[in-house]
């Protein structure tokens, strides 16, 4: 009967679904976090020109951006257990989500540093502020306001990178999905509740940064044009 | 003859292997004393500012604050940026803080004052500008000449021992430059050194002790305002000051 959908199927498997989203959910939180901290730290030690840690994280943030996701997991979760270093798949794609997202984060936020205009730190020199009091007192909150929209679609992006952790035999979504259509051989249902899934986790995300993006755009912080 | 607070000898400054900007330049001002700098755009005159205040590293020559040699040390630039006050000509007032707190940052992060004091001092300044009802406006709420007051008191509330001005009507509307000269010519009565850079040549005229006609990176003129305005000694001044009349 093709065509017409199962719905008891679906009501049925509806648990296992919301079980695998709440576990996308947790990872992607974590990972968004993760992600998070450890932009804003490269990003600093780049910033800062600390010596020996800031060529590597310029070879982290190349390695991170030029190799896909699933790459990386399959290192993580097969090519590091041979060297003795074992993870669970939880924690396997969790940091594998905060290798790949923090180096779209320190990028995000560097763009966020270099668009603070150059007067205004000259602006904060000629009242006798330090170049680290510039940087944390007016650069900083200045930057973290304007890559607001990035650190926005940074996230959206790294949630929906989360579908690949199936790969790892992580019970996500997808990963859900690709057994029940193993087992049952409903396709269309199956895809059906995936996508539903998928949407009712980003569009809410969607939203609220499309709300946070409205509030700092309001607050005018970043923009130092004329009136 | 009153104290000697800024003091130039020599001061070269080129930029990428180009022709001097600057080509030693002889300056000096005393307390309580304004001098007004004019000349042609591209002369040199915001670079020779933000060479006194240490923004621009000079190639060669000497700047003096109080007979102290200031341009030689990287170590203790903030140290003496801090004695020296600038005001821009785009405002740069900090966006996210609002204008109580754009006042008031420097004297506590850098002078480390206490907080009650800086206030009311802030309070005050920011009264005499017309601005005391602003104190919680944030800067995008605020009009050109209104943000320029408040760039002003920002730049007095360091009790700065000079204060360097560069074209700070520049970008304002016409009906918003006179509100903003005011303040500079009631500082300039209570004697507040100044170094003046402007296109606004009555005010310069009203302002100033003395005057500096600047042309390619030289000091061509520097005299009184009267004979200055009336009579130019150079060709290129006498051109110079031809460019604002229109018969
Ligand atoms: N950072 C820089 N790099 C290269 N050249 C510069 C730089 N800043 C200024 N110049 C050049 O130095 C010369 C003097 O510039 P300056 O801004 O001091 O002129 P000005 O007298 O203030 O002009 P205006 O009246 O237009 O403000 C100009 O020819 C300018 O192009
Ligand atoms: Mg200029």
């Amino acid at each position: 009967m093709r065509g017409i959908m199962d719905y008891s199927f679906i009501v049925e498997n509806t648990p296992l679904y919301l079980e695998a989203a709440l576990l996308t959910i947790k990872i992607a939180a974590c990972g968004i976090v993760g992600s998070f901290v450890v932009g804003i730290v490269c990003c600093l030690i780049r910033e800062l020109k600390i010596p020996l840690l800031s060529p590597l994280v310029q070879v982290y943030i190349e390695l991170s951006r030029n190799t896909p996701l699933l790459i990386q997991l399959f290192f993580l979760y097969f090519g590091l257990p041979k060297l003795g270093i074992v993870w669970s798949s939880e924690a396997c794609g969790i940091i594998g989500l905060i290798f790949l997202g923090g180096s779209y984060m320190a990028e995000g936020f560097r763009t966020g540093i270099d668009n603070v205009p150059k007067i205004q730190r000259e602006s904060a020199y000629s009242l006798g502020l330090t170049g680290t009091q510039t940087f944390w007192k007016i650069i900083l909150p200045q930057a973290i306001a304007t890559s607001v929209p990035v650190f926005c679609a940074n996230s959206i992006f790294l949630l929906k990178e989360t579908s690949v952790f199936s790969a790892v035999a992580l019970a996500d979504l997808m990963y859900v999905t690709k057994d029940l259509i193993g087992l049952y051989y409903k396709t269309d249902e199956a895809l059906l509740m995936l996508v539903i899934a998928y949407l009712i986790i980003l569009l809410p995300l969607s939203l609220i940064s499309t709300w946070i993006e409205r509030r700092v755009r309001y607050a005018g912080y970043g923009n130092t044009g004329t009136l | 003859m009153k104290q000697v607070i800024l003091e130039t000898a020599g001061l070269t400054k080129s930029f990428d292997k180009g022709n001097a900007v600057l080509n030693k330049i002889d300056f000096s001002i005393h307390q309580g004393e304004v001098v007004v700098i004019v000349g042609p755009s591209g002369c040199g005159k915001s670079t020779f500012l933000r060479c006194l205040n240490l923004l621009e590293e000079a190639d060669s020559g000497e700047i003096l604050l109080e007979g102290k040699l200031i341009n030689q040390e990287k170590k203790n630039v903030h140290k003496y940026r801090e004695q020296i006050g600038m005001v821009f000509q785009s405002y740069e007032l900090f966006p996210h803080k609002n204008v109580i707190d754009n006042v008031c940052l420097a004297p506590l992060l850098v002078q480390k004052r206490n907080k009650d004091e800086v206030k009311e001092e802030a309070l005050k300044l920011l009264k005499r500008v017309g601005l005391l009802e602003k104190a919680e406006s944030y800067p995008r709420q605020l009009s050109g000449g209104q943000k320029q007051r408040v760039a002003i008191v920002r730049a007095l509330m360091m009790h700065p021992k000079v204060l360097l001005l560069d074209e700070i009507t520049a970008a304002l509307d016409p009906e918003m430059v006179r509100e903003v000269l005011q303040v500079v010519l009631e500082l300039a009565k209570e004697g507040m050194t100044m170094v003046i850079v402007t296109h606004e040549m009555e005010f310069a005229r009203a302002v100033a002790d003395r005057v500096i006609f600047l042309d390619r990176g030289e000091i061509l003129e520097e005299e009184k305002p009267e004979e200055f305005f009336t009579c130019p000694r150079t060709e290129r001044a006498k051109k110079f000051l031809n460019t604002f009349h229109y018969e």
